[in-house]
Formats: C-alpha cells, sequence, structure tokens
C-alpha cells in the first residue's frame, strides 16, 4: 500500500470551490510521509477537467470516466472509486468535506470495511501513519483520531482547514480508466438541480453584516439586531435556525447551505457558531461576536467578543455608536 | 408503511462540558439529556409519514439506560414502540461498529424505511445513517428535507450546497438522512404522554449484537481547543464592553 489518493470533486466540468484543499491536504501529508499523490476525477467525458489539474505536483491524475458517471450517485461513484482503489491500492484516501462527500464517502470506506475519519481539521504526523483531528460537540471540544487496522485509511477535510492557494505547482499526467459498471446497479434516480427562488439579497457585496442566531429566541426581538444593523449600515443576515423558522427569509442565511461572505466587519449575535455558520463567514475581516456563553466556538473566530446578554449589549453598542 | 427512526440521546445543547481527567471523553455524570436535535426532525419526518399512508413508526435507540426518558419522549410524540439497545455508552462508539449493531437489532423488522438524522450533535462523523444503509444492502439519500412516498418507491427534496435542492428517486426499502428545520417539531400531548407508558419497548443487550467497535479508528483522545486566534474578550458591565468595542472597531480594527 502506498501512496496518497485526492478524489477531486467536479459538477459540469466546474471543480467544487473546496476540491483544491482536498489537494493541498494531500500534498502535505504526501511531503511529510514521503508518498506520492494522485487524484481522482469521476464523471463522463471528465479528461479536459482532469487536465485542469495537470499544472499541480501530482504524480498522476485518474479522469474515471463512464457515462453512468454523468449524474452523480452514491451508488455509481462508490462503485467506481471501490475498483480504482482496489486496483492502486494507496494508503490514504482523501475528499473535501462536502455534502456530496458526507452521502457517499461513508459508504465507500464501509463497503472496504474500513471507517471514515470525517471532517478533519489537521493532522499530525505520528510514525508512518497520521493522527487526525477533528471537532465534537459543534466545535466546543477537540479529538485525536488514529486509523488502526490495515490501509486504505479514508478521511474528509473540513473546508477552509487547508488553503487553496498553498496548492504546489508541478505538472502530472491524466490517465483515462473507465470503471465496470452496470445501469441496474445505481438505485438512486437523481433529477434536475434547482434553487427556491432568485436571490434578491446579495450578502456577499455588503461591508459589513450583522448576524443573528438562536440567541435572538423569540421573532419579535428581531427589530433589537435590526436596529444594530441600521446604525452600521449593515445588511442583516441569520444562521440557518433563523431562516428555518421563517423569522428572516432563506436568502439573508449565512452557512454551507447559504451565502459564504466576507465583509470588513462581521458582527454576529446570539450565534453560536456550528460549523455550518463559521465556513460561510471565517473569511471576513473583522469578526465581532456577541454571545452569552463564553465556551461558544463562534469565540474561536472573533477577533472582538462581549460575553454577555445580547438584549443588553446591543443597544448598549448601538448608544456607544452615537457617541 | 413500516418506519424505523434511528435516534440518539445527547448532551443538552448548552451544557458546560468538561473532559475527563483520563481525557477519554466528557465528564457526562451531571448532564441533563436531550433527543439529538437533527433526529427529532427525522422522528417528525416518520411520524408526518404516518398520518399519510398509515402503517407503523418504530423508534429505534443504542444508549445507556437514561436513553429511556428519550425513547419515552419519542413514544409520547407518536411513535408506536421502540427497540433499545442497551449499552454502557453509545457516544464513543464508531460508526461502523454500532451501525452493525442497528442492522441486526432490525433484522426481523424489515423496515419499509430507515429514517434518522444527518448527524449527531456529540460525536458529529454525520456517517451512522449511510453506513446503516450500506451494511444492509439499501439505497441512501442524505440531508433530505422533505419525502414523497408511493406503494414501492419514494422521491426526496435533497439539500446541496449554496442554495441548491435536488429530487431524487428510489425504490423501498431505502434509508434517509434527515436535516434539521424542514419543518415544525410537534410537542408530546398529555394524552401521549400517558399512551407512551403502555407502548412496547423492546430490550436488546449490546452485548448480543457484537461488538461496537470494527477496528478501523480509534478516538484516541479530546481536549479542550486552543484559541488559534488572539481574541480580546471584554466583560463587564455591557455599556463599558461595549464603549470598549466600538472603541476598537473605530481605531484598532479601523472597519467604522
Amino acid at each position: 500500500m502506498s501512496g496518497v489518493l485526492v478524489v477531486v470533486e467536479q459538477r459540469d466540468g466546474t471543480l467544487h470551490k473546496s476540491a483544491l484543499e482536498g489537494v493541498v491536504a494531500g500534498q502535505k501529508i504526501g511531503a511529510e510521509l514521503n508518498l506520492p499523490v494522485f487524484a481522482a476525477v469521476l464523471g463522463s467525458g471528465i479528461e479536459a477537467t482532469a487536465q485542469t489539474l495537470a499544472g499541480y505536483k501530482l504524480a498522476k491524475i485518474h479522469a474515471v470516466d463512464h457515462e453512468l458517471l454523468k449524474d452523480y450517485t452514491p451508488d455509481g461513484y462508490t462503485l467506481a472509486l471501490q475498483q480504482l482503489i482496489t486496483r492502486h491500492q494507496p494508503k490514504f484516501v482523501l475528499f473535501a468535506h462536502t455534502y456530496q462527500t458526507r452521502d457517499y464517502a461513508p459508504k465507500l470506506a464501509t463497503a472496504l470495511d474500513r471507517v471514515l475519519v470525517s471532517d478533519a481539521i489537521s493532522f499530525k504526523v505520528s510514525g508512518d501513519s497520521i493522527v487526525l483531528v477533528r471537532q465534537l460537540f459543534q466545535g466546543k471540544i477537540n479529538a485525536d483520531v488514529r486509523f488502526t487496522g490495515d490501509a486504505p485509511y479514508f478521511a474528509s477535510i473540513q473546508a477552509g482547514a487547508f488553503r487553496a492557494d498553498a496548492i504546489e505547482a508541478g505538472s502530472a499526467a491524466v490517465e483515462k480508466t473507465t470503471p465496470d459498471l452496470k445501469p441496474e446497479q445505481i438505485r438512486t434516480k437523481p433529477l434536475e438541480l434547482f434553487r427556491e427562488s432568485q436571490r434578491a439579497v446579495d450578502l456577499t457585496a455588503a461591508q459589513i453584516i450583522v448576524s443573528v442566531g438562536r440567541g435572538i429566541k423569540e421573532p419579535e426581538n428581531i427589530p433589537v439586531v435590526q436596529k444594530l444593523a441600521d446604525a452600521l449600515g449593515a445588511e442583516l443576515a441569520a444562521s440557518r435556525p433563523i431562516c428555518d423558522n421563517g423569522w428572516l427569509p432563506m436568502e439573508r442565511q449565512v452557512g454551507s447551505s447559504g451565502q459564504t461572505v466576507a465583509p470588513k466587519l462581521y458582527v454576529a449575535v446570539g450565534i453560536s457558531g456550528a460549523i455550518q455558520h463559521l465556513v460561510g463567514m471565517k473569511g471576513s475581516k473583522t469578526i465581532v461576536a456577541i454571545n452569552k456563553d463564553p465556551e461558544a466556538p463562534i469565540f474561536e473566530v472573533a477577533d472582538y467578543g462581549i460575553v454577555g446578554d445580547l438584549f443588553e449589549v446591543v443597544p448598549a453598542i448601538i448608544d456607544a455608536l452615537g457617541k | 408503511m413500516k418506519i424505523v427512526v434511528a435516534i440518539k440521546q445527547v448532551p443538552s445543547r448548552d451544557s458546560q462540558l468538561k473532559v475527563n481527567s483520563a481525557g477519554t471523553w466528557i465528564e457526562d455524570g451531571d448532564l441533563t439529556w436531550e433527543i439529538n436535535e437533527p433526529d427529532a426532525y427525522a422522528l417528525e419526518a416518520g411520524l408526518q409519514l404516518k398520518e399519510k399512508h398509515g402503517g407503523e413508526v418504530v423508534a429505534l435507540c443504542a444508549g445507556p439506560e437514561s436513553a429511556s426518558q428519550t425513547i419515552r419522549e419519542a413514544l409520547a410524540k407518536g411513535a408506536d414502540r421502540a427497540i433499545h439497545i442497551e449499552m454502557g455508552t453509545a457516544a464513543t462508539a464508531d460508526p461502523l461498529g454500532l451501525a452493525r449493531m442497528l442492522a441486526k437489532a432490525l433484522e426481523s423488522e424489515k423496515p419499509d424505511l430507515i429514517l434518522t438524522g444527518l448527524q449527531s450533535d456529540d460525536l458529529g462523523y454525520g456517517q451512522t445513517g449511510v453506513i446503516l444503509a450500506e451494511v444492509m444492502g439499501l439505497p441512501h439519500a442524505t440531508i433530505i428535507m422533505d419525502v414523497e412516498a408511493s406503494d414501492s418507491s419514494i422521491k426526496v427534496k435533497r439539500e446541496l450546497e449554496d442554495g441548491w435542492f435536488q429530487y431524487v428517486e428510489m425504490p423501498l426499502p431505502a434509508l434517509l438522512t434527515i436535516q434539521s428545520g424542514a419543518t415544525r417539531l410537534r410537542y408530546a400531548t398529555l394524552m401521549g404522554i400517558k399512551k407512551a407508558k403502555t407502548k412496547e419497548v423492546r430490550k436488546v443487550a449490546a452485548s448480543d449484537l457484537g461488538s461496537d467497535a470494527a477496528g478501523s479508528i480509534q478516538l484516541e483522545r479530546i481536549y479542550m481547543p486552543e484559541r488559534t486566534k488572539n481574541s480580546q474578550i471584554f466583560d463587564g458591565p455591557p455599556k463599558e464592553a461595549a464603549a470598549k468595542l466600538v472603541e476598537k472597531l473605530r481605531f484598532e480594527a479601523r472597519v467604522l
């Protein structure tokens, strides 16, 4: 068993925004353990997309090509990758921790009698292997997870844990491979992709965002944070539970299922900072967190924080802004 | 339609967590517990499907004696019966080992549909549902917002990233992991709470179902994360903290 295989996600020929972060994680692990790094791209007529990785430091790019891989299905992707892994015997198989990875990577690992270490944020070298760090209790506690037993070892990497711009340049050849797939092996039928509404609010253009979370307690309290947004000339945004409850429209949601923003100032009010929210805002230039729980993960990414009751703190900030 | 909903009991969301002295798990003696929130939405989805199509909802839970409370709450909300896999703690089991136990406990059940939350609020692997599907040889889909069922198949609305969705069709039996927040959760009625006391809870010893560890990964150590960012935290009276914050934003970060 040798090498690191990074599975690179694409849709309609465009790489997933976290795909290159997975390659960077692979390159770093490969460098530490002196292992060659391979990439795999799955799809139908996928060679041109695979070619977009040819300028990076990789030992080879596998273009796993089959008409049954045109649209993603967990059965198709699992069978195709199972065959690739069985043939090439990588020691590590890495994924960016995307919604698609969550949908099939645990199945793939199970098919090979292994367990995926999901959503890892970093790794430490331990002998000729690695220990992965992942978060428990929505970011409140960290855990070291070790691979035991035989390779291959499967891991998915949290969005933002590695920087895509740290990718090492080089040159790599694309090798096309056609897996053995039959239509009857694919049990789910994916239909069209769609969006529910046109976005009227483009949060990504806002310079300042005030974002509200569960701490607001009641929809009647939304004006408390609206006033702060008005005082700062900010757009109002929210974490997922607020939009799920219909307290603010979905188009104002920040996070993995909403918009990804990076304003110069992001003020998180009553948001604990679940990872699904953090990935949507942690690139902001300055982050302010207001929360009653000093252990809330939002303080991990905050530049400035106030620990306290938002219903006292927010009006006090509005006052201070007026002075 | 026979629906199994796999639920987990986890520490309450606002718990102050402490790592035990051995660094193996949290100190859980004094904690309060609740149903894993995504699993509450899976239960709700199951109850709504039963109301529409008839049939039965069976709650499946692996955990210590204290998990009985979460099981009773599921029964009070409308689950018809439950299976309790009794084990010291399900918290640190690896997801493949646990899924194999769940599959074994379901051998005699032959459900049409298995539902569970998309991830747990404690370990957060987000894998148990998908692995259970693979172990049982079932098709699956994850992060589901809505389920339309017919006699032998379902059409589900799957959430993708960045506001995208997709419908997926698949034959039954199947397994789905349910997204939180897609619907409103019901409360248990007084009548429901009363009825729950008489509903069947089949208890199965974990030791009769094999090992909960697949022997492929090991949770080696847990610890409080170190702050990687140099956060400036202001406490004290809100007025003073607010004044300090605004001054920093104006003159240090210079974002106002």
